[in-house]
Formats: structure tokens, C-alpha cells, sequence
């Protein structure tokens, strides 16, 4: 990046250290904290849609729905999260092989699976193996997504489940009784009312999300935990800046981001807390009703 | 128009299938000299410069990937990338689960580092990575093992003192030994394991295997191996 570190053996002190810190490697690590942003930014509403459609499902009264609703739960929120990353994706993967195999290569006489082996014919490869390195990166990605989208979905759809059960009965049925149907009373009434009952059990969730990313590495995604372990451990000569062991500082490093970002979050959500609170017959709302009139 | 469109976009399509297939090679990246990320993000070290020659003579187009140590031969089978290219040794139990290619690094030693030349290595608590070569063997010698999913936490285990000595490839472990100040030495005897480090094939992909194992005959026979392995192990290293 800078001229002067073009011989990097050469230079040492604060030079020394702002090559160091200006390298491709360490390029890739601010990178890496983009990844993190930017996967919660996707999958927090995606997990809350796949909440909101299993809290809707559970509550069905047509009972296929509501026991696929209800299963969905109890399933995922049974199973350890370790599993999931390690399992699931390795199905929902060989799952998409195995449907363009039996679309591009019909003719193919192998069995797909040998023993140990999943081998599919090469056109099938997804990603095809020939596509750049991007695409594959976007691809586990993609997949990292899906798998955490499910599992915080299915806590987000107990959330909102209990959430939609603490509508007071009586607001219901006041809307009930100005002849608004079922559909309209969901809408119009219990959707924003619910908010503000399901919003500790959300915050909860997007905490533990944000602490989760980690998991990311398990997927094949490259995320700043993986890195800081990289980038930390002892360099021998080997490399263009050899240094010992400094994970320490690097994790330390992690350690402020992740304080950083979980503090910013809270004062968000505390936010949000307030501004849903205005005007509903909880004793949140009470208080800001009495603050508001004095 | 639309017609002359149409054609350009399926011969384009017809030839991306026909494209030489890309071979995705498998490393770990954190098994410095055979293979680690460099400063400037990508694969390195001796396994790079060999895996990159050996495609070029059996005229492949090769792909770098990195995985993790502990789940390299499952995303093998799985069909993640084609080959290991991960320092890893012949052994008898790998090979009932993968195939090997001819051996592009010789059988080489497995040796103790330690903090201290009194460590004792026979009874105490050694660190090795796991799943490896090295491991299996401390888990029989009698001394308590403790596994480490990076080969670089083995050796700052032996650091902070969490075990005695670190047991490794001597020659993963003697530039961290050199480069120490005397705070790290070897001791005891070196202990030969393995039958050299070769590349790792699902068991059904023979052809592919093939034309790795007649490249890496024709890098033995004019010397391109030999005068790598002094490149990136010093002259101490063993030779074919």
C-alpha cells in the first residue's frame, strides 16, 4: 500500500507497523467484519419472516398447518445449533446437487452415493467448479444465511407466538365488536399490539445472533474470528512480518467490536421499546401516558 | 438480430460446459512451510508452488481452496474440492477411507519441542494437532494427549505452559524452534511415522489420480521436487 513497504524486513517501528497493518491478509480481516454486518443485515429480517409465517402456521386452526407450524418449533428449537450448521447445510447442499443431477444428467449410470462418496456428474456441481472463486464464496454465503434464517426462526416464531397469545382478549374483542373480520382484527390489531410483547424475547435473539456469527467459519465463510486466529498466531520467517503470538491482541480487538456493536444495539432497541410502548394498556405504556400528561 | 443474439448466447453457454474442468485443490493454510496464507491473503509455501507445477504438467486448471484441518477428508468425499494438498501423510487408516497419490515429500521425522531439555515427554501432558499422524501416536505412547484443531495452538500450548512439549513434523516444528531465542528446543528422539506426505484422492477418482502421480514421477526424476523441498526446509530436510 505504501511504497516504503516493499521491503518489509527492512523497516521496523511505526513503519514497520503500518505495512503490516496495510497487507492483503489484514485487508481481507476489515473485509471479514463487512461479511459479519452484513449477513446479520440479511438474515435478521429473513429470520423474522420465517418467525412470523411459523407463528402464523402454529396458530392455524387448520391442523395440517398448525402442526407443521408447531413441529417446525419444537424441531429446530430441540436440536443443538452446532448440529444444524454441521448437518443441514450439508443436506440443503447435496440436496441442490442431487436435483440438478436428475435434471442435467439423466443418463448418468453411476450410483451418486459410493460408500463415504456424494458424486454427482460434474455439470451438476454447484457451483460448477470451474466458476471463480467468488461464486463459490457467495454461495456458502448463501447457505449460511438459509441455515441461520431457519434455526433464529424458529426461536423468533416462539416469540412471536407468545407475543400474539398476550394481546389482551378484550382489544380483540372491542375490534370484534365494530364488525371488523378475523382478518382485519389480525391485522389492524393484534400485528401491532403484539410488537411490544415480543420484543424482549427479539432483542434476546438478535444478541445471541450477533454472538453466533462465529459459527460462520463452520460453513466456509471466512469471518473475523477465523481471521484473528489466522492473523494472530505465531509468523516464522516464513512470512513477510514475522511476529510471536500476538491472538491476544487480536481477539482483544474482537472482544471491543462485539461490546461495541451489542451496546449500540441495546440503545436501539431501547429505542424501539419506548416507541412501541406509546399508547398500549401495558404498564410501559401507562408510565409515558402519565409522563405525557403532567 | 434477436436470432444472431440467441446464437452467441448458446454458443457461449455450450462452451462454458465444454471447458476444461477446474481441478479444486484442498489445503489447510495455517501448516507453514508446506503450505499457509501469505501476507497478501493467498496460498502459499511449498505445497503451493508444487501443487501450481503439477497441474501445469498434467495440463490442468487448478483452483485453491482452504478448509479446515479437521473436516478435510469428509468435504473431499462430499465433493467440495478434488484433491488434499494438506501436508498429510500416507497412513494406513487414511487409506482405507481415501487414495493417496505417489509421496511428493518424503517420510519424514515427527519430533518433541519442548520449553525445558527435562520435559517429560513420556508421562506428561503433549500437545499435537488432531487427526493427525502425530496425535494417534502420543494417544499409545503413555503421555496424556491434548489435541488442537490449529498445528499454531499446539505450539502455544507448549508456551503458556499448558503442555510439557508439542509433538509435530520436525520439520513444520524447527523454524519455530530456531526462531525462539532458546525458549523452545527439541528433545528426545525423533521418531519416524507416515509414508511421506502424498495427495488425496476420493477412491473413485483413479483418472484423476493418475495424472497427479505421473507428474510428481516426472518432478522426481528431473529434481524440481528435490531442489523445492531445500527451498523451503533448508538443507537439513530429507531428499528423495
Amino acid at each position: 500500500m505504501f511504497e516504503f513497504c516493499a521491503d518489509p524486513k527492512a523497516i521496523e517501528g511505526l513503519q514497520w507497523m503500518m505495512c503490516y497493518l496495510t497487507t492483503g491478509k489484514h485487508i481481507d480481516f476489515y473485509l471479514s467484519f463487512g461479511t459479519v454486518l452484513l449477513l446479520l443485515a440479511i438474515t435478521a429480517p429473513v429470520a423474522l419472516a420465517f418467525g412470523f409465517g411459523g407463528a402464523m402456521a402454529a396458530r392455524s386452526h387448520f391442523a395440517p398447518l398448525g402442526l407443521l407450524g408447531k413441529g417446525y418449533i419444537a424441531m429446530v428449537r430441540g436440536v443443538p445449533d452446532i448440529i444444524y450448521f454441521l448437518f443441514f447445510v450439508i443436506a440443503l447442499d447435496q440436496g441442490i446437487e442431487w436435483l440438478t443431477h436428475q435434471v442435467r444428467c439423466p443418463d448418468w449410470s453411476e450410483p451418486i452415493r459410493q460408500g463415504l462418496e456424494f458424486r454427482v456428474c460434474p455439470e451438476a456441481k454447484v457451483p460448477h467448479s470451474s466458476s471463480p472463486a467468488i461464486i463459490h464464496s457467495a454461495y456458502n454465503f448463501g447457505l449460511a444465511i438459509i441455515t441461520f434464517a431457519i434455526v433464529f426462526g424458529a426461536f423468533a416464531a416462539n416469540v412471536l407466538y407468545g407475543a400474539m397469545q398476550a394481546v389482551p382478549r378484550a382489544q380483540l374483542e372491542t375490534a370484534e365488536s365494530y364488525g371488523m373480520t378475523p382478518r382485519q382484527v389480525f391485522r389492524r390489531i393484534l400485528v401491532p399490539q403484539m410488537w411490544v410483547y415480543a420484543l424482549p424475547g427479539l432483542s434476546n435473539l438478535w444478541m445471541i445472533l450477533i454472538k453466533a456469527t462465529p459459527l460462520l467459519f463452520l460453513l466456509g465463510v471466512k469471518d473475523i474470528v477465523y481471521w484473528a486466529r489466522e492473523l494472530g498466531g505465531t509468523k516464522t520467517q516464513a512470512f513477510a512480518y514475522p511476529h510471536p503470538d500476538w491472538r491476544l491482541w487480536y481477539f482483544l480487538f474482537l472482544l471491543v467490536f462485539y461490546l461495541a456493536f451489542t451496546r449500540v444495539s441495546e440503545i436501539v432497541l431501547s429505542r424501539i421499546t419506548t416507541r412501541l410502548s406509546h399508547g398500549q394498556a401495558t404498564a410501559a405504556g401507562e408510565m409515558l401516558r402519565k409522563a405525557g400528561a403532567r | 438480430m434477436k436470432k444472431l443474439l440467441l446464437a452467441t448466447a448458446l454458443v457461449a453457454f455450450s462452451s462454458g460446459i465444454a471447458a476444461a474442468q477446474t481441478v479444486r485443490l484442498g489445503t489447510e493454510g495455517a501448516y507453514p512451510p508446506f503450505n499457509f496464507i501469505d501476507d497478501a491473503g493467498q496460498v502459499a509455501g511449498f505445497e503451493r508452488e508444487m501443487g501450481d507445477e503439477m497441474c501445469k504438467r498434467a495440463g490442468l486448471t487448478c483452483e485453491w481452496v482452504t478448509n479446515e484441518w479437521d473436516s478435510i477428508i469428509p468435504n473431499l468425499q462430499s465433493g467440495n474440492y478434488d484433491v488434499i494438498i494438506a501436508g498429510m501423510s500416507i497412513t494406513e487408516e487414511r487409506e482405507e477411507i481415501i487414495d493417496f497419490s505417489a509421496n511428493y515429500f518424503p517420510p519424514a521425522a515427527s519430533a518433541y519441542a519442548a520449553a525445558s531439555a527435562d520435559a517429560d515427554i513420556a508421562g506428561g501432558v503433549v500437545s499435537a494437532q488432531v487427526s493427525t499422524i502425530q496425535a494417534a501416536y502420543i494417544a499409545e505412547s503413555g503421555a496424556t494427549l491434548l489435541e488442537f484443531p490449529t498445528p499454531d495452538e499446539t505450539i502455544a500450548a507448549v508456551r503458556n505452559g499448558e503442555a510439557v512439549a508439542v509433538f509435530a513434523d520436525k520439520d513444520y516444528l524447527r523454524p519455530f524452534v530456531e526462531q525462539s531465542n532458546g525458549e523452545l528446543m527439541f528433545v528426545g528422539d525423533d521418531v519416524a511415522l507416515g509414508g511421506g506426505v502424498g495427495l488425496g484422492f476420493r477412491d473413485s477418482d483413479d483418472e484423476l489420480r493418475a495424472k497427479f502421480d505421473a507428474a510428481i514421477e516426472s518432478m522426481k526424476a528431473d529434481g524440481t521436487l528435490n531442489a523445492a523441498i531445500e527451498k523451503h526446509f533448508g538443507p537439513e530436510a530429507k531428499k528423495f
